[in-house]
């Protein structure tokens, strides 16, 4: 095993992981909890990723990270300003954003369609120098990556226990019952995608740091994948408990990197991976209800025998 | 206490569909006052409900509310006042909720406890939620983290009515809330219903399609044909009066027969 999969791997993958769940998280809260199918994400993780380098090169890492939320509260905030005050549908409210973030980001970046940071200070190297054993400059970015996460992960948790969470989660469980006790469908809508956004917007500037580069086309592709390992977290862990639904995306995002790795291990060409990963989304969807149509095959075959056997034997007496 | 002035609204205006909902309608409800609504099919009483909640905005005239012109007040503010049930127990819930997250949600309303946006459900809240749920009687009281999504539509109706009244609204709009119930829950949420109202003295419209209810229950019964009320009968007329003769009111002022085949239906059964 250590020969097919090296350590090295397995802890990339899982610090990649780890920055992809949020982006999965980011989804959990818009398109389960809101109820809403957020297409801004491929441009806003982009965004998040630009202002993070950005600001990172200016020589403030750590300011990079407020920034880069910022910014894709700013996104969110208009995403939701569409669909809420105009009534632009919400799929395609998402997409104007998201083709409209293409100029913004291409102007954050100066006009270039590619942004290094190498040689500049980032949260990662930061965090690398505060010990020079060697297990640390191994383990170091998944540390501060996971700790990064758990706090994220705790106060998604806690924010959909307040008064205004359960309202959020309310809009998008019951419109009718929303109407009917008071609450602001805008207003829950519109923090509640600033709130996602915001996640997107970290995963981006983490993994510019992470990448210490920051590409145009960076995002391509982001929600499927993110939209991936939500399905696969919901699978796993399924819908019940709050927190376990929660744990579930960052599962769900580890274990496709992880698919990820194996692909890429069994020499799949690159070329080859944004099909791999709409094929793996594409099975990961369908797999709940494939299971379904072959128990019930299975029920329906079982029946018919059984039925065959009581005719033979009505037969035979 | 409820007013409502020459008040119009027209759907699909300008178009082969247009369809005149509310025509020049006009009531006064007085505090306290408990009215049941009867009408034909498509005579306006759930467009009046949706005017008076404020689903959509009249096209012409004003809605009064303890004096207070709300004409152009938006839904979710109204909501703070008005309670509403609706035909269909699946609608005032939210299913992947708990009971007590949608109590929670409910209790929002309760303006005077201006909760913060950041707080969470306190103690002395869930004692107030479970002792509310106990006055049901159906064990909902022990269930407060079962999602809504698993109760059956007699609970969920009986539960999105506490979450109306828990903090007392103003104006309570039960539109045929007991219609989709089978006949037993149906009698229960009902007698819960009357409770309530008479408990914490609710002012309240209710449509009906029973005319036995209609002239049983509260103080009043309004008739409604063509987006307007054509009669409007309480006191010692009413206390007299019979379905037959309910009917023949109908007629005479509408011009012509009820055509509502589920009041219909419901006459011949005798209920």
């Amino acid at each position: 095993m250590t020969g097919f999969l090296t350590a090295g791997i397995i802890r990339t993958a899982l610090e990649v992981g780890l920055i992809y769940s949020l982006v999965a998280l980011s989804l959990f809260i818009s398109y389960s909890i809101l109820n809403i199918c957020d297409l801004s994400t491929d441009g806003c993780y982009t965004l998040g990723c630009a202002v993070g380098a950005i600001v990172t090169i200016a020589g403030h890492p750590f300011l990079a990270i407020p920034a880069a939320m910022l910014a894709g509260i700013c996104s969110g905030y208009v995403t939701a300003l569409l669909q809420t005050k105009f009534g632009v549908q919400s799929i395609l409210a998402g997409i104007i954003v998201n083709t409209g973030l293409y100029t913004v980001n291409l102007a954050v970046m100066g006009f270039s369609s590619n942004v290094s940071i190498f040689g500049t200070d980032t949260i990662f190297s930061i965090f690398k120098d505060l010990n020079s054993s060697g297990f640390w400059k191994d383990w170091c970015n998944l540390i501060l990556l996971a700790v990064i996460v758990a706090s994220v992960c705790l106060l998604i948790k806690w924010f959909l226990g307040t008064t205004l969470g359960l309202s959020i989660r309310a809009t998008g469980d019951s419109p009718a019952m929303v109407r009917a006790s008071s609450i602001n469908p805008i207003f829950t809508i519109t923090v509640g995608l600033c709130f996602s956004n915001a996640l997107t917007g970290l995963a981006g500037c983490l993994i510019g740091q992470y990448n210490k580069t920051c590409d145009i086309n960076l995002g391509t592709g982001m929600v499927t994948i993110a939209l991936a390992s939500l399905v696969i977290g919901e699978t796993l862990l399924g819908k019940g408990r709050m927190i376990f639904r929660i744990i579930g995306m960052v599962v769900g995002s580890c274990l496709y990197r992880f698919i990820i790795s194996i692909a890429l291990r069994l020499n799949v060409p690159t070329e080859a991976f944004k099909l791999v990963s709409a094929v793996i989304v594409a099975i990961a969807i369908a797999a709940p209800r494939a299971k379904q149509i072959i128990a019930f095959k299975h029920k329906q075959i079982t029946a018919m025998q059984e039925r065959k056997s009581m005719r033979g034997d009505k037969a035979n007496a | 206490m409820l007013k409502i002035e020459h008040v119009f609204k027209t759907f699909n205006t300008g178009t082969v569909n247009e369809k005149k909902a509310l025509t020049d309608l006009n009531l006064e409800l007085q505090d306290g006052d408990f009215a049941t609504i009867i009408g034909s099919n498509g005579a306006g009483k759930s467009t009046m409900f949706n005017a008076i909640a404020g689903s959509f905005y009249t096209d012409s005239g004003f809605i009064e509310l303890d004096g207070e012109d709300i004409t152009f007040t938006p839904e979710h503010t109204r909501s703070r006042y008005i309670g509403r049930l609706f035909q269909d127990p699946l609608m005032g819930t939210a299913p992947h909720m708990t009971i007590e997250e949608n109590l929670s949600v409910a209790y929002l309303r309760a303006s005077e406890h201006k909760r913060g946006l950041f707080s969470h459900v306190s103690k002395s809240e869930r004692d107030k939620f479970r002792e509310h749920l106990s006055l049901l009687d159906m064990g909902l009281e022990d269930r407060m983290n079962h999602p809504v999504g698993l109760l059956s539509g007699g609970q969920r109706q009986a539960l999105t009515l506490l979450m109306a009244t828990m903090v007392t609204p103003k104006l309570l709009l039960l539109d045929e809330h007991t219609a989709a119930l089978d006949p037993s829950t149906a009698a229960k949420v009902l007698d819960l219903t009357k409770k309530i109202i008479e408990e914490n003295h609710i002012s309240c419209l209710m449509v009906t399609h029973n005319m036995n209810q209609a002239l049983e229950l509260g103080n009043r019964t309004l008739m409604m044909n063509n987006g307007n009320i054509v009669f409007d009968v309480k006191g010692e007329e009413r206390s007299h009066m019979t379905i037959k003769d309910l009917l023949d009111k109908f007629e005479e002022n509408a011009g012509k027969a009820l055509n509502n085949d589920r009041i219909l239906l419901s006459t011949k059964e005798g209920v």
